[in-house]
């Protein structure tokens, strides 16, 4: 992953800046037009938090069970992560819904559940701050049940009613929108994971040095 | 042996409760304090607002059991007994069901008091549908409680407790909140929808299901020290 790390940053940031060509070259959506652009920033958005609620939890369930320092190192980033993307989520929605809805925020399911994710994930990271000693294990549960809470919150979506365009909406966006939609949407969704990659290992790897600062200067101390 | 060691548990704390009775009478008072301030918030000349009932019979179930949590485990700690709890020769996960069968027990009490209470303070129709009424609470108490009991367990040890467990608790929770309230509402709409409350109830088994299994499964690692 280090030698990797230069060409990733260089490739995520050609990326990032080829998107808005590729989401500009999109074609309009016919109800909402320009309105509808920011769904290339929301949901890759949303798909980089959901991924970073999985790393989080399943690193935290790795190191709550094999006493890993390195999954918790892993979990940690991943929690901050989690709730870094979700702000990008949390902020582009309602600008897209004061347009569409004519209103910031509806109190539906989805987002509500969004939210609460959200929540539960800074709740994580003031439990690792302020939690005091053993407050490792405290936030690694803390991230289980943040994870084992996704499902209802994907489920709420398809079940309940709801205004928040259904999750099908990207399956079939190359039959409503053309190709071009497609890939514009595919590529965005790409940068996003390529920048989660990134500012994970980033994140790990401070982390790392950290400990390895400590260790030497406990090493010094004696 | 894992059935009969969680009855242990429920059994010693329900002992030291009918002694002092000191967590069930703080509960239901806080309960009822809880149910008068938001009668301040939600009557309106007079009139209570809609759906005003079923919100401040859960949120007055949510506080009172998040009170009761703390409490249970404080004096675990107070008189240093959780570690001998944890060294005794007994599956760890059946002490977590012992504990969270005493919690739910205590909020049962509670909830007994405070759904007539509220029917008559709030003119709300919560015995249309007894059966239904009790399935959601039960849902949603063991829920709420399941995910409680581990965080209050687990906090014990840290010095931030009394503002770590609401914290902790209150986010997770919400599904089981969003459910009871909403699923309580449809009961006391004019025109009743069981099959919504129906369909909340099937929810909250699930959450139940789900968290209980999680919180069992994470109980041994997470006491161990």
């Amino acid at each position: 992953m280090k030698k990797l790390f230069v060409p990733l940053t260089v490739l995520t940031a050609l990326m990032f800046m080829y998107a808005p060509v590729m989401i500009a070259n999109a074609p309009y959506e016919a109800t909402m037009g320009l309105v509808q652009k920011i769904f290339y920033f929301h949901v890759p958005a949303w798909m980089a938090m959901f991924t970073a609620v999985f790393v989080c939890g399943i690193a935290s369930a790795l190191s709550l069970f094999r006493g890993t320092p390195a999954a918790d190192r892993v979990a940690a980033a991943a929690g901050e992560l989690t709730v870094l993307f979700g702000s990008i989520g949390l902020v582009t929605g309602p600008l897209w819904a004061r347009k569409a809805w004519g209103v910031w925020w509806q109190w539906d399911a989805r987002l509500t559940m969004a939210l609460l994710l959200e929540l539960i994930f800074i709740a994580y990271l003031l439990v690792r701050k302020y939690g005091g000693p053993g407050s490792d294990k405290l936030a690694a549960a803390m991230a289980i049940f943040g994870m084992a809470n996704v499902p209802f919150v994907y489920v709420s979506v398809n079940i309940w009613r709801t205004i928040h365009p259904l999750t099908t909406v990207v399956p079939t966006l190359g039959d409503k929108m053309g190709p071009r939609a497609l890939a514009a949407f595919w590529f965005s969704a790409l940068s996003f994971m390529l920048l989660f990659v990134l500012l994970l290992t980033m994140r790990v790897q401070l982390d790392e040095r950290r400990a390895e600062l400590d260790r030497l200067y406990l090493e010094e101390e004696e | 042996m894992f059935l009969r060691v969680a009855l242990l548990v429920l059994r010693k704390d329900f002992a030291i409760e009918v002694r002092s009775r000191e967590i069930l009478y703080t509960t239901l008072f806080f309960a009822l304090s809880c149910v008068l301030i938001f009668a301040f918030a939600f009557v309106k000349e007079g009139k209570p607002l809609e759906d005003a009932a079923a919100g401040i019979l859960w949120i007055a179930i949510a506080f009172a059991g998040t009170l009761a949590l703390g409490r249970t485990f404080e004096r675990e700690r107070y008189g240093e007994t959780l570690r001998a709890l944890l060294l005794a020769p007994a599956p760890r996960p059946a002490i977590y069901v012992g504990k969270l069968l005493g919690i739910v027990l205590l909020l049962v009490v509670a909830e007994a008091l405070l759904v007539p209470l509220i029917a008559l303070l709030f003119q709300a129709a919560l015995f249309t549908y007894p059966l239904l009424l009790i399935g959601l609470l039960l849902t949603g108490t063991v829920g709420f409680c399941a995910v409680g009991t581990l965080f209050a367990a687990m906090l014990v040890r840290a010095r931030t407790r009394d503002v770590m467990l609401p914290i902790l608790l209150y986010p997770i929770t919400v599904p089981v909140i969003i459910a009871g309230v909403r699923g309580t509402s449809a009961l006391l709409q004019p025109a009743p929808d069981e099959a919504v409350a129906t369909m909340w109830i099937a929810l909250l088994v699930c959450f139940d299901v789900v968290f209980v299994t999680l919180a069992l499964w994470t109980f041994e690692p997470l006491m161990t020290e």
